[in-house]
């Protein structure tokens, strides 16, 4: 039971990893680019996790999990921030 | 059907390896060269763990890609916009002797007998190493002199930073003035992740002595929260001059240093006696911890640049 729902979410996750990597191929702006690459990535990575985590064998290994993906999530949306920040500043498309 | 999705993921990272490396020296632009210089790495870490050498992975990922991608964006951000790319006469010579190079290393691979390696050594001796870590074992005992080197580069490499100040900025503040927008996120993320990422370094460094860990990954953690703390403004990165600041970047190799005088003095040098190896090996590792993180985050900041900035 456990693995059909790995199978499941990891598959969903790179579902959404590939949706975002084609985005960020195709699409015309930074803004959107970067709406692509943070967007669709942490949802991706929330799904992998959520897939990873039950393998876990103790629930030490699921937070840190959550940890992981906590950190990564606000990395992405500040770094998502001040990439935008800088070029609305610089005007460049 | 396991083993195959192995060998093929193995195969598909081998490539990727290789063809960011080649795309890492082949582009042009300096600024995409750099991003796929990180790339690599990440590509490389990967290729550790995938060989089971976890520390090795977790090293590559924290020294290799973050904060040597951070020293070359910095390196890129100095130079002018366009530098002319050289062409013509050194190109040939130099792509015979990378070329000449690599058959040579790949002849000797093929050629030289399947190596045994060290391992059943190492675990021979590991009780006496006062670590379970066997490559901490390596790194602070077996081969200890490694390390106390590399400390002594890392050092090295801050004094070259700093030597390319210009007289009039000698003496302020490290880096360029940092303009991060009060309340903004930035500022924001500069007091929020520190704690965290204080906790994962001192994590990192306790860890060393059983698991993979230690005292370089712990460090590269610390001058990266280091470098958050500054670029959000919290906090203004020390002047060059302070003296607690210089302490602080010599002592990890200075007391590695002593420990291993000590130890030569009954006889080795850098040996270490069974019954005191494991405090040694935590003193050792953890005031060294706090220089790798010193060192690195000051030679990423950079030399002192704006004279204003003298207090």
């Amino acid at each position: 039971m456990a693995d059909v729902v790995t199978y499941f979410m990891t598959a969903l996750g790179l579902g959404f990893y590939l949706a975002g990597t084609v985005a960020v191929i195709r699409f015309p702006d930074t803004y959107s680019r970067l709406h692509a690459l943070t967007k669709a990535d942490n949802v991706g990575l929330g799904f992998l996790i959520v897939g990873i985590a039950f393998q876990a064998d103790s629930w030490m290994v699921v937070a840190r999990l959550a940890l992981v993906w906590g950190l990564a999530l606000m990395a992405a949306g500040i770094t998502a921030q001040l990439i935008a920040r800088t070029a609305l500043q610089r005007q460049s498309p | 059907m396991m083993a195959l999705a192995e060998t093929g993921f193995d195969l598909v990272l081998c490539a990727m390896i290789a063809t960011t490396a080649l795309l890492a020296i082949g582009v042009r632009d300096q600024f995409g060269a750099v991003v796929l210089f990180v790339v690599y790495s990440v590509f490389l870490g990967l290729g550790w763990l995938r060989l089971g050498a976890l520390d090795i992975a977790l090293a590559e990922v924290a020294l290799g890609a973050g904060l040597t991608g951070l020293l070359l964006f910095g390196a890129h951000a100095r130079l002018p916009a366009s530098v002319p790319v050289p062409s013509g006469r050194a190109v040939w010579p130099a792509a015979c002797a990378a070329g000449g190079s690599g058959l040579a290393l790949g002849w000797a691979f093929l050629t030289l007998p399947e190596p045994v390696g060290l391992q059943e050594a190492v675990a021979a001796n590991l009780g006496t190493s006062g670590v379970e870590n066997p490559v901490t074992a390596v790194l602070l005992n077996f081969r200890s002199w490694d390390t106390l080197i590399e400390s002594i580069v890392l050092l090295a490499a801050l004094i070259g930073v700093w030597s390319v100040a210009r007289d009039d900025a000698w003496g302020g503040q490290p880096g360029l003035r940092q303009h991060a927008r009060h309340g903004g996120v930035l500022a924001n993320f500069g007091r929020l992740l520190p704690p965290i990422g204080f906790m994962i370094g001192v994590y990192l460094f306790w860890a060393g002595s059983s698991k993979p860990g230690g005292a370089f990954q712990a460090g590269t953690v610390l001058a990266a929260v280091a470098l958050v703390v500054f670029m959000g403004g919290a906090m203004r990165p020390p002047l060059v001059t302070a003296r607690w600041l210089r302490l602080v970047c010599v002592a990890g190799p200075a007391v590695f240093l002593a420990v291993g005088l000590t130890g030569a003095a009954s006889g080795v040098f850098l040996g270490l006696r069974p019954d005191l190896a494991k405090p040694l090996i935590l003193a050792i590792e953890a005031v060294l911890t706090f220089s790798i993180a010193a060192s690195l985050a000051l030679s990423v900041i950079g030399p002192p640049e704006d004279p204003e900035d003298h207090v």
